[in-house]
């Protein structure tokens, strides 16, 4: 190989050869790995989930295939006595009480953290001071916490023998401390990156025409948040209303403190499947409807923001 | 030999965004495709480099049939306007990245790579990682990375686009002389007409998807063949229904082939002046001219003047 | 004036609320763990069930986590590359284990596949059972960890952009080099960040294991599980309270590792602008 004194010719002053070259090939059929891919993906997510949730929905109803077969007498049985048992078990008295508790719950706790979560989200943001990359980290920690940890240190923080002396077996504010503790990485993080992405260009404008800082926040700060505010509201509603670990140890006996995982965790325990299953999909179907509002009201004031 | 676009057509949905085109582009030479955003010359440039597969049409690169080649064997070049780093590579590794595919040994690598960071003058580059060079060494170093497989053709997708103006004029001339030294085709493609006029020997126009004209610069300068050309090129007035460059139109006594009318405004911007005239047939066309001709004219607002095309302009179509 | 005191006021509400409500439980976990000395804490660990818990849990996240990152990244390429007819549903139904709860999984997953389920006679004529059983732990795991790792890596993907791949494929790079070269060192830090998460979930999952377990005395006891039923059963505070300790640890670790490539993917924002 020769390497003459000017650098250009010795690279392309030759004209190229291409022995070697497979110059034809046909063009990769990307989309054959795509689909290859695709499927299985789909696969997977069936057997780990998406057919498991089918099968509670049907359980919900008493679709069970191996009872009868596939004929009119199945569909005719099924459309009446499957809703039948399926509004029975969902209307006993303790699942209503259950369910009740875990939607309020649920939804307080995530207007509260909501609030919460923007006044820290704007602290983190906007203010700086010292350790507060620790406070950052922090935020994280109820997200990476196996909940039932959280279960034992709040059952003994908070419980019978608190060295505090708050007791809060066995009651409301104990549930809603652990799930405030577990939903708070939520409310944070879902509003942290646009106030982040917020330049502060609008609201030096408000305040050189006279607005104050409140105002400011309310007026201008605000509306660019609601998108996320509801978005984390959702997620931390959806997290609040299916949390079990955390809840569980200070929750106590069955009785007035029983959210509708216990419930249904109960039941489970006395075999009760064709009612956990049903209490299951009531449930289920309660979040898919709390998270598609919140999802459409962001998205409504997404559209109001951006043209 | 050269590059044949044979009936090249591309559609996205129910735009088409290159439309019908056939184009001879001449060995060794360099052609820019100069167009508007949406134009499709973006697109155009990723159909010769395979990136994009046309729906309808054929590409011919030194008389191979490419359009069915995957790009990894189409032997062809490609920068692009954010210049796509591997960023986690440095310099040498990622101009040494074509080579390494190609299964060449170490030694002829580094040989090539060492060639070519003098090529671009960034010898002193050569363990510097993308994230600490400069946007115009990023380029550079994406121009050795492109010319180091030896490529028949060298694609530049708006290479200058995300530089800053000094930086894009240094590069212009850059890449204008590497052409000179190694005489690969190369294709351009930009929305600044001075860098396409400056750089070229090749003009191609591009508009909703189609070739409005094709030819060297200044020809397509002189003798636009449609109005968009005219106007792409360069600053343009209707005078007389035809479109006109406004330094070809003057200001004179009533005579034959003239029109008269009022001024109805006066800009100055710098060295030049530009006359806005309102004329008699409802036009209303702008002259330029410079502050030495204003002055021996001595009009003002609302002065009656006559007007009258210095150079017959004949339009195509 | 008044800037500064509304300043320092939120600033006290906030790290007032972050301290009651996090800082408090983390800390009082610490302290009772070691509450009858370091002695009796090892000896608590190191319990024969303790370590079979603990191994247990580890060798669920040896399936789980490389399984769902896979698939996470899978998922990712494919949903970054192409729009395609079902592309929101497959990003919906990879949402939707973080909102169900895992009670419910659980509940999902016996009424599918275990004996009283759908599939139940036929896998048990071959063989397999889900209740009682590891798989259906891992099972469990792996439906409740899913989303983490394709979340943390599709918008690194979308940022980082195809035009690198394409760059790669005119250099005459291959799918597969392309992919390991190219692809995957651009979204390393997402991917990282996504497989701690997932560490970190499958770890510490605790509802939908317990339900799949069905009877906690028996041999099946992941860590979390073995926590529940030592102070379930015995009532020993010091037992649960150092298992609870040891799972904190390792998250904590998790926790730290996360915060470290979030600041290092902030400085590589800046980088790329």
């Amino acid at each position: 190989m020769d390497s003459p004194a000017n650098p250009s010719s010795s690279l392309l002053g030759a004209p190229p050869t291409r022995k070697g070259w497979r110059r034809f090939a046909v063009r990769l059929r990307s989309s054959s790995g795509a689909i290859g891919g695709g499927s299985l993906i789909v696969g997977y997510l069936s057997i780990i989930f998406l057919i498991p949730i089918a099968a509670v929905v049907a359980h919900g109803f008493s679709f069970s295939i191996h009872t009868e077969g596939w004929g009119a007498a199945f569909w005719h049985w099924h459309l009446t006595a499957g809703f039948s048992t399926f509004w029975t078990d969902v209307t006993q008295p303790a699942a209503i009480s259950a369910i009740r508790l875990s939607l309020w719950l649920s939804l307080s706790v995530a207007a509260i953290n909501a609030v919460m979560g923007v006044a820290i989200a704007w602290v983190l943001v906007r203010d700086s001071f010292h350790g507060k990359w620790f406070v950052e980290a922090f935020i994280d920690l109820p997200f990476a916490l196996p909940t039932i940890v959280v279960g034992v240190v709040l059952l003994f923080l908070f419980g019978t023998q608190s060295p505090l002396h708050i007791d809060l077996f066995e009651t409301w504010m104990g549930l809603m401390v652990a799930l405030l503790f577990v939903t708070l990485p939520f409310s944070v993080r879902a509003v942290q990156p646009v106030l982040a992405s917020l330049d502060g260009e609008a609201e030096a404008a408000a305040k050189s025409l006279g607005a104050g800082g409140f105002r400011t926040f309310v007026s201008v700060v605000l509306p660019s948040l609601w998108p996320a505010v509801l978005g984390g509201f959702g997620l931390a509603f959806a997290r609040a209303i299916g949390e079990f670990g955390s809840i569980s140890l200070i929750a106590g006996g069955i009785g007035r403190t029983t959210t509708a995982s216990s419930y249904i965790y109960n039941l489970t325990q006395g075999f009760l499947w064709t009612n956990a299953a049903a209490v299951s999909t009531a449930l289920l179907v309660l979040s898919l409807i709390i998270l598609i509002a919140s999802n459409v009201f962001a998205r409504r004031f997404q559209h109001r923001l951006a043209p | 030999m050269s590059i044949s676009l044979s009936r090249l057509t591309k559609r996205y949905g129910p735009n088409t965004v290159v439309d019908d085109v056939t184009v001879e582009i001449p060995e060794g030479s360099l052609t820019a495709i100069l167009g508007p955003s949406g134009s499709g010359k973006s697109t155009l440039l990723k159909l010769i480099a395979g990136l994009e597969v046309p729906d309808e049409g054929r590409v011919i690169i030194e008389g191979d049939d490419v359009t069915d080649v995957d790009p990894r064997y189409r032997d062809i070049g490609f920068c692009f306007q954010h210049y796509a780093p591997f960023r986690h590579m440095n310099a040498s590794k990622n101009i040494g990245f074509g080579l390494r595919v190609r299964k060449q040994p170490k030694d002829v690598i580094d040989v090539k790579v060492r060639e070519l960071l003098e090529l671009v003058k960034l010898e002193d580059k050569a363990n510097s990682y993308p994230a600490q060079l400069s946007g115009g060494e990023r380029q550079r170093m994406a121009l050795a990375r492109a010319l180091a497989i030896e490529p028949r053709v060298l694609l530049l997708d708006e290479p200058f686009g995300a530089l800053d103006a000094i930086v894009r004029t240094e590069l212009r001339h850059f890449v204008k002389e590497l052409h000179q030294q190694i005489k690969v085709t190369t294709i351009l493609v930009t929305h600044d007409q001075d860098e396409a006029m400056e750089v070229a020997d090749q003009l191609l126009i591009m508009h909703s998807g189609k070739i409005e004209q094709a030819g060297e610069p200044t020809e397509l300068y002189e003798r636009p063949a449609t109005e968009f050309v005219h106007s792409f090129l360069g600053p343009t007035t209707l005078f007389k229904g035809v479109a006109v460059r406004p330094h070809d139109l003057e200001l004179v006594s009533p005579s034959f082939g003239t029109i008269e009318g009022v001024v109805t405004s006066i800009m100055e911007l710098g060295f030049e002046i530009q006359v806005t005239v309102t004329l008699r047939d409802g036009s209303a066309p702008w002259v330029q001219m410079s502050r030495n001709e204003f002055r021996a004219h001595g009009v003002s607002t609302g002065s009656p003047v006559s007007v009258r095309a210095r150079v017959a302009q004949e339009l195509r179509s | 004036m008044k800037h500064t005191s509304r300043k320092w006021s939120l600033r006290v509400i906030v790290i007032g609320y972050l301290a009651l409500l996090v800082g408090l439980p983390v800390g009082y976990l610490f302290i009772k763990a070691f509450s009858h000395g370091l002695g009796a804490f090892w000896s608590e660990v190191t319990k024969p069930n303790a370590v079979a818990a603990l191994k247990l849990s580890a060798e669920v996240a040896l399936i789980a986590v490389p399984v769902n990152s896979v698939i996470g990244i899978g998922a990712a390429l494919l949903l970054a590359k192409k729009k395609f007819f079902g592309s929101r549903a497959l990003t919906l139904a990879f949402d939707i284990p973080v909102a169900v709860s895992p009670i419910i999984i659980g509940v999902a997953l016996i009424l599918a596949y275990s004996r009283i389920g759908w599939f139940g006679p036929w896998l048990s004529k071959n063989g397999i059972t889900i209740l009682f059983s590891p798989v259906g732990i891992v099972m469990a795991t792996m439906a409740v960890s899913l989303p983490y790792v394709l979340r943390s890596v599709l918008p690194v993907l979308i940022e980082v952009g195809k035009d690198q791949e394409q760059a790669a494929r005119t250099l005459g790079a291959g799918a597969f080099r392309t992919f390991w070269q190219i692809t995957l060192p651009a979204i390393r830090w997402g991917v990282l960040y996504g497989v701690t998460l997932t560490i970190a979930r499958t770890l510490g999952e605790f509802g939908a294991v317990l339900v799949v377990s069905g009877d906690i005395t028996g041999k099946t006891q992941t860590l979390p599980i073995y926590i529940f039923a030592v102070w379930d059963q015995s009532y020993d505070t010091i037992g649960a309270f150092a298992g609870a300790l040891v799972l904190a640890s390792i998250s904590i670790v998790a926790l730290i590792i996360l915060s470290s490539l979030r600041a290092r993917e902030r400085k590589l924002h800046v980088d790329l602008a």
